[in-house]
């Protein structure tokens, strides 16, 4: 025990006596979750439009007045032609063209189902179909209003099916509220593993570990001793990153921080034993970081931070058994956002603490003294 | 029991033959020298006793202890310098010293004694980082790392290399000192010049032990006559001496060639003249006596 608490202390000097720690420590969370929780989001708050309008009509001057009021559209000038939109277009001047036919009016006048024409940039399929979705539903209600126009207010409205929508666990919608606890999932990982992953390879590169070899440390003393501090680290970076989130973003924390630390602090076990790992494999602080991130992207794209696991496909699933980040990353936004208690979580308790306990006995038996 | 026990260790790696069949002992209290070119096994044959590469083949123990079975053991009771700086260059004197004292078990206090004249010398550095230390500094602190536990036994892989000639003189006084208080010292280094300063010297080259004599002893098993030359074209000259036939061997040392030779009747007088007759004005000739580094040579030619 007291071997341990040397290897500690010594490896708390050393990290607040190197210059760019503290600074990583710091900066790290602030920056990620400013950048990428504001800029990563899905909300469309500009659509570029064009409209080329060959009716020239009330009707569809009027179509054109409802997308110009809209906060969402700035109309882009098209100069009536429709290869100057598409020009648009191919220059990424514009989102989305939509053309307007001669004799709309005539035909909406003579209830002929009036068409128009939307073209729709889909190099991002995610924002095309929501420009789709935002232009659609414009022309539905001008549509609808013109309907009610022509069938008179006197008349008893034809009744339809009305909706009353309420978002649950984020009912502002904010991204912001999504993808802040996925963000600071990532953070305290990237904190966490490559710290201690570089720390030990670091002892190689320099040679250390050949001194620390020959006395009568236990691999086990060694490698709790390796994981102890970062693993503080990457918790206090949690505690401050859920500050950042609070104050910055507002984000909601509706449930028990205790149960939330409880899981990281399991969650950390496997990230930094999975760092360990790495680097008992490795001989150059190079070598770790490529073998790292390799880990990192494919546990990050398949967690669950921007689309949801469940429509992964099913060998996703299964790998996502033994995600960490999978597990983690639906038990902070399940805490935060929906207050899930334990027994809501417990099945991912029990995952993580397995996954824990396999991967710091594959790190202490890989760790050899002997080389 | 001797405490250094080593018995036709052996050590390739892959196709590399490292270590050959290398068979010695080493006495207590007694300051061992293992000399020998770069390459010859030397940081092997030291890695296998501190266990931390396993051989191929044969028996090594330290004061009892087998160096496969009993490694937890061994790392109590050696004290180990690497060959390359490995103390942690960003911790200070004191930091490294406290570090390693707390992870044998130890304090500083309890061994002071030990390390109390080379720690004289580190105490106006104590908080100082260590990879801001000199050369000659950095190897007192490892000194003072490797023996804060009172080792029963000191392995030193080659301690002086890089280190200024002052410095090097000081630590060979470190070590007899040390000796003086029982611990068995096991040192490795290329300088041939300082053997003498060994109780014991092991000459080794490509993975095996050529001799194993006292400083003295390897000199005067020297088996031939030995003449020193000094001519201005040393370079042409050695390979004319090479081809003469009573010739067992000329090498170059500095600017005079050692010249073996079994004819002990052999003058300086009648060398200088067979010289001067192969076109070399200039040329002195006197008889020297042998060092470590000719019976080296002398030995390494035959192991050829």
């Amino acid at each position: 025990m007291r071997i341990i608490l040397y290897i500690i202390q010594k490896e708390f000097l050393q990290i607040f006596r190197n210059k760019t720690m503290l600074p990583i420590i710091f900066m790290v969370p602030i920056v990620q979750l400013l950048i990428l929780a504001n800029a990563a989001t899905f909300e469309m708050k500009n659509i570029n439009l064009s409209v080329v309008d060959f009716d020239n009509s009330l009707r569809s001057r009027e179509i054109i007045r409802r997308f110009d009021a809209s906060p969402f559209y700035s109309i882009v000038p098209t100069e009536q032609s429709v290869e100057k939109a598409v020009e648009l277009v191919h220059a990424n001047k514009t989102d989305a063209v939509l053309i307007i036919p001669q004799n709309f009016e005539k035909d909406f006048d003579n209830s002929i189902q009036p068409r128009v024409q939307l073209l729709v940039n889909a190099i991002n399929g995610t924002s095309a179909a929501l420009t789709n979705a935002y232009t659609s539903s414009i022309l539905i209600s001008y549509s609808q209003n013109i309907m009610l126009e022509k069938i008179g207010t006197n008349i008893v409205k034809p009744s339809s099916i009305s909706t009353q929508t309420s978002y649950w666990y984020n009912p502002e919608l904010k991204y912001s509220h999504f993808m802040v606890p996925g963000i600071l999932v990532i953070l305290v990982t990237i904190i966490g593993m490559f710290l201690t992953a570089l720390n030990l390879v670091r002892e190689k590169e320099i040679g250390t570990i050949e001194q620390i070899n020959v006395t009568p440390i236990k691999r086990y003393q060694f490698i709790i001793g390796k994981l102890i501090p970062f693993w503080i680290i990457a918790m206090f970076e949690l505690g401050f990153g859920l500050l950042i989130g609070k104050l910055l973003f507002n984000i909601p924390i509706n449930g028990s921080l205790l149960l939330l630390f409880s899981f990281a602090g399991i969650f950390l076990v496997v990230a930094l034993g999975g760092g360990l790992l790495i680097s008992s494999s490795s001989s150059s602080q190079q070598q770790v970081m490529f073998v790292a991130f390799f880990f990192m992207i494919i546990f990050i794209l398949m967690s669950g931070i921007f689309t949801p696991t469940e429509s992964m496909p099913n060998w996703a699933k299964t790998f996502n058994h033994i995600n960490p980040l999978c597990y983690f990353m639906k038990v902070n936004r399940m805490i935060l956002l929906k207050g899930a208690r334990f027994s809501d979580v417990s099945d991912s308790f029990i995952s993580i603490s397995i996954l824990a306990i396999t991967i710091l006995t594959f790190a202490i038996r890989r760790y050899r003294k002997t080389t | 029991m001797n405490p250094i026990l080593v018995n036709n260790i052996s050590k390739s790696y892959e196709k590399v033959v490292a270590l050959k069949d290398v068979s010695f002992e080493v006495e207590k209290g007694e300051l061992f020298g293992l000399i020998g070119p770069d390459g010859a096994g030397k940081t092997t044959l030291i890695r296998i006793l501190t266990s931390l590469i396993i051989p191929d083949s044969g028996k090594a123990s330290l004061s009892g202890n087998d160096v496969v079975k009993d490694f937890r053991e061994i790392r109590k009771i050696v004290g180990y310098m690497p060959g390359r700086f490995s103390l942690y260059s960003d911790l200070t004197v004191l930091e490294n010293l406290e570090f390693f004292a707390g992870v044998f078990g130890t304090t500083i206090e309890e061994n002071h004694y030990l390390i109390k004249d080379i720690y004289h010398m580190l105490e106006p550095f104590k908080n100082r980082l260590a990879g801001k230390l000199s050369g000659g500094m950095k190897q007192k602190l490892a000194l003072s790392c490797a023996l804060i536990h009172k080792p029963e036994i000191l392995l030193l892989d080659e301690p002086t290399t890089g280190v200024d000639a002052v410095s090097r003189k000081e630590f060979w006084v470190m070590l007899r000192k040390l000796k003086d208080e029982g611990i068995t010292i096991l040192v490795s280094t290329p300088y041939m010049d300082e053997a003498s300063q060994c109780d014991r010297i092991a000459l080794i080259d490509k993975g095996q032990i050529l001799s194993i004599n006292t400083p003295k002893g390897v000199v005067d098993l020297f088996p031939y006559k030995l003449l020193g030359v000094n001519t201005p074209n040393s370079f042409k000259l050695l390979k004319n001496l090479r081809s003469f036939p009573m010739c067992k061997g000329a090498f170059l040392f500095g600017q005079d060639i050692h010249f073996a030779t079994d004819n002990k009747d052999l003058t300086c007088k009648e060398l200088q003249e067979s010289i001067i007759n192969a076109g070399f004005e200039n040329t002195t000739v006197k008889q020297i006596e042998p060092s470590v580094e000719d019976c080296f040579m002398q030995l390494m030619g035959n192991n050829e």
